[in-house]
C-alpha cells in the first residue's frame, strides 16, 4: 500500500516538472497586455546602470503593459532593485550612480532633458523593502504626505484618505486611530500604510522593491491581495525573492542574473510559462531551485 | 471545576537577600578598612579615604568572586566596580559645585534681588541694596540675540553638510571643527577689532552676542549634523519617491524627524555661551542699570556681574557673586527646560 502511494506521488511530481510553481501560476487568470484602460504602459530600452566604474546592469529591454503585474526575480546582486530604481529615477539619488538607455513612460523618456523629475516620481510610485512611515507624522498625515510633499491640493482629503487605506487593505484596522503615530503599527501594517501613502498621489505605475521581505506570512498574503486588487488600475512591477509570490501575483515574470559581470535580463515571459516551460537553461535551474 | 492557578511572579535573576547583605558587608568592611589605614599610616586627608575605599572595595569584590566563581568572574567584578567608580568620580565634582553654589548663593537671596538693579548700589553695600535685574535681562538679551543668529546659521550649515553634500562639504566640515576649538577671548577680540572699533565704536549687547554667535555656531552645527546623520536614508528616499523636491523632503520629513535632536543641539549651544565671560568683558561694557536697548550702550550680564563682584572683594560683594552664580545656574536650567518642552511637544491633532 505504502509503496504504491509513494510511486503515485512521484508520478504526480513528474507531470509538473520543472516546478510545481507552474501550477500556482497556471491557476491565475492571465491578463493580456494592453487590455486595461487605466494605468500607463512602460518600456525600457537598453537600460544600463553603473555605480562608479562598476557596471551593475547591462542592456535591459523590457515592456510592461498597462494594468499588468510583472515580477522581477533572480538571485541577490543581479541588479533587480537597481533596475526598478532607474525607472522612477531614484537611481540618481546614489552618489556615483550613472545610467544609459531610455525609460519610456507613455512613450516619453523619463530621462529626456527638461523632464521634471518630481512629476515622474508622482506618476511612478514606489514601495520600499523596509516599511518606512514618516516618524513625525500620524497615520492619516502619512497617507496624505505625498500631496503635501508635491504641493498638490485636494478638496476631499477625508475621502482620499479612506479610499487609499481601503485599497491598501488597512482601513478597518486603523480607521479609529488615524491620529496615532505610524510607528505604533505592526511591520505588516506599516508596509500597507506605505502602500496607501504611495497610492494617494495616484501613480500610474507602482514599483515594489521586495515589499514583503520583512513581513510575516499573514501580512504577506494581505499585501498580495492588495497587489491583485490594485493591478486593475495600475501597472505594477514587483521585485521578489519569493518565487511562490511571483507565481501568485504576477502576469509576467522577468528573470535577472549576473554571472560575475553586470546583471542581465535573461528571459521574460508570461508567469505560467516561465515556471513551466522556461526557454533558458539558467532560468530553469533558478526556478526549480537547482541554482548554482 | 479546576482553575489554573497563576504562580506569583518572581525574579530569580536578582540578588537574594543574603547576597545583598554580603555586598553591603563588603561595603562596610571597605569603609572600615580605609578608616583604619588612614588612622594608622601617614596617609591623611579626605582624598585618601576615597582612594583607599575604592581600592579595598574593588579588591574585596574581585577576591570574593575569584573564590566563588573563578578568575573570569573576578575580572568581571573588577571592571564592574571600576566603571561604577568612574561614574561616581564624575558626579562628585558636579554635585559639589552645585551644592557650593546653592549654599553660598542662597545667602545672597533677598526680596529685591530679581526686581532691582545695581544702579544705586555699590558691590560693597549691604546685600539687601540693589539686585540682579540688569544682569538677568542683559544675559537673556545676549543669549536670545545669539540664538536668533546662530540657530539658523548652525542648522543650515548642518543641512548643507548632511543633505546637500556639495563640493564645499570638506572645507566647511574642517572649518566648523576648527572653529569649535576657538578660545572665547579670540572671538571677543575679533569682534572688538573687526566691528566694535572700526564701525560701532560703542559697547552694546549686539557686540557681545556677535562674539557668542561665533562660539555657538560650531556647537549647533556639529551637533545638528550628528543628529541629521542618524536619520535613516530610507526616509529621504521615501520623501523623494513621493514626488517631493529635496527642500520639501528635508523640511517636512528630515527636520521634523530630527527635531528633538536639533533641540539638544540648541541646548548645548546655550550651555556653551550662557556663562561665557571673556568676550562679554571686552564687548558689552558691563553697566549696572537695566539697558533695554541691545544695540546701543553698555549692558550688564550675570557672568560680568559675578566677575565684577568678586573683583570688589568685600564679604558683601563676594556673597553677591555667589548669588549671581546661583541665578545664572537657575536661568540656564529654565532655558534648558523651555527648549526641551518646545522640542518634545506632541504633534498636533
Amino acid at each position: 500500500m505504502n509503496d504504491s502511494h509513494e510511486s503515485g506521488n512521484e508520478k504526480m511530481e513528474t507531470t509538473t516538472t520543472p516546478s510545481s510553481l507552474a501550477d500556482v501560476a497556471n491557476a491565475k487568470v492571465q491578463k493580456a497586455p494592453g487590455t486595461r484602460a487605466m494605468g500607463t504602459g512602460l518600456e525600457t530600452r537598453g537600460v544600463h546602470a553603473w555605480f562608479g566604474s562598476n557596471h551593475v546592469l547591462s542592456d535591459v529591454n523590457l515592456d510592461f503593459a498597462a494594468g499588468t503585474v510583472t515580477a522581477l526575480i533572480g538571485p541577490s546582486g543581479c541588479g533587480k532593485s537597481t533596475f526598478i530604481r532607474t525607472i522612477n529615477r531614484m537611481h540618481e539619488f546614489i552618489p556615483g550612480a550613472a545610467m544609459a538607455g531610455e525609460v519610456l513612460l507613455d512613450g516619453k523618456d523619463v530621462y529626456a532633458p527638461g523632464t521634471d523629475v518630481t512629476k515622474i516620481r508622482l506618476q511612478i510610485g514606489m514601495v520600499f523593502q523596509k516599511p518606512n512611515p514618516f516618524p513625525s507624522m500620524t497615520i492619516g498625515e502619512n497617507v496624505l504626505s505625498g500631496l503635501k510633499l508635491s504641493q498638490q491640493k485636494v478638496s476631499n482629503k477625508e475621502e482620499l484618505l479612506e479610499e487609499c487605506l481601503v485599497r491598501a487593505g488597512l482601513w478597518n484596522e486603523v480607521k479609529d486611530r488615524l491620529g496615532a503615530h505610524g510607528g505604533s503599527l505592526s511591520g505588516g501594517q506599516q508596509q500597507r500604510l506605505c502602500i496607501a501613502r504611495a497610492l494617494a498621489v495616484r501613480p500610474q505605475v507602482l514599483l515594489m522593491d521586495e515589499p514583503c521581505s520583512a513581513l510575516d506570512p499573514g501580512s504577506t498574503l494581505r499585501i498580495e491581495e492588495t497587489i491583485r486588487e490594485l493591478s486593475d488600475t495600475m501597472t505594477i512591477i514587483i521585485v521578489t525573492h519569493n518565487m511562490q509570490q511571483a507565481a501568485r501575483v504576477s502576469d509576467y515574470t522577468a528573470f535577472f542574473l549576473s554571472d560575475g559581470g553586470p546583471g542581465q535580463m535573461i528571459e521574460a515571459s508570461p508567469t505560467s510559462e516561465i515556471f513551466s516551460r522556461p526557454r533558458d537553461k539558467r532560468t530553469e535551474n533558478y526556478v526549480t531551485g537547482r541554482f548554482g | 471545576m479546576t482553575t489554573v492557578s497563576t504562580p506569583a511572579p518572581t525574579r530569580p535573576w536578582q540578588a537574594s537577600n543574603k547576597e545583598k547583605f554580603r555586598d553591603f558587608l563588603l561595603f562596610l568592611v571597605s569603609i572600615a578598612a580605609s578608616y583604619g589605614v588612614v588612622a594608622i599610616t601617614p596617609m591623611k586627608g579626605k582624598l585618601a579615604y576615597f582612594i583607599l575605599f575604592f581600592a579595598f572595595y574593588m579588591a574585596l569584590t574581585a577576591g570574593l568572586q575569584y573564590f566563588k566563581r573563578g578568575s573570569a568572574a573576578a575580572k568581571d567584578a573588577f571592571v564592574n566596580s571600576l566603571v561604577a567608580i568612574g561614574a561616581v568620580v564624575t558626579v562628585i565634582p558636579i554635585a559639589s559645585i552645585i551644592a557650593t553654589v546653592i549654599i553660598k548663593g542662597s545667602k545672597g537671596l533677598h526680596r529685591g534681588l530679581l526686581t532691582t538693579d545695581m544702579s544705586l548700589a555699590a558691590p560693597t553695600d549691604p546685600i539687601t541694596n540693589g539686585g540682579l535685574l540688569h544682569a538677568i535681562t542683559g544675559t537673556l538679551t545676549l543669549v536670545v540675540l545669539a540664538l536668533i543668529m546662530s540657530i539658523p546659521i548652525g542648522i543650515l550649515t548642518a543641512l548643507y553638510l548632511t543633505e546637500i553634500q556639495g563640493s564645499l562639504t570638506r572645507p566647511i566640515q574642517f572649518l566648523v571643527q576648527a572653529m569649535s576649538g576657538v578660545p572665547s577671548i579670540v572671538a571677543g577680540l575679533f569682534i572688538l577689532s573687526a566691528v566694535l572699533y572700526p564701525i560701532t565704536k560703542a559697547y552694546s549687547g549686539l557686540m557681545g552676542s556677535l562674539a557668542l554667535t561665533i562660539l555657538m555656531i560650531p556647537t549647533v552645527a556639529r551637533t545638528s549634523q550628528e543628529v541629521l546623520k542618524l536619520i535613516p536614508n530610507d526616509l529621504r528616499e521615501a520623501g523623494v519617491a513621493l514626488g517631493g523636491t529635496q527642500w520639501r523632503t528635508v523640511a517636512m520629513i528630515v527636520v521634523p524627524a530630527a527635531r528633538s535632536g536639533l533641540v539638544t543641539a540648541v541646548i548645548l549651544g546655550i550651555a556653551r555661551i550662557a556663562g561665557e565671560t571673556a568676550p562679554i568683558l571686552l564687548l558689552t561694557g558691563g553697566g549696572d542699570k537695566v539697558n533695554p536697548n541691545a544695540f546701543n550702550g553698555p549692558i550688564g550680564s550675570l557672568p560680568y556681574y559675578v566677575w565684577k563682584s568678586f573683583a570688589a572683594g568685600s564679604p558683601e560683594a563676594i556673597t553677591r557673586a555667589w548669588a549671581g552664580l546661583l541665578v545664572l545656574m537657575v536661568l540656564v536650567l529654565i532655558l534648558f527646560t523651555l527648549a526641551r518642552l518646545l522640542g518634545t511637544r506632541k504633534v498636533a491633532r
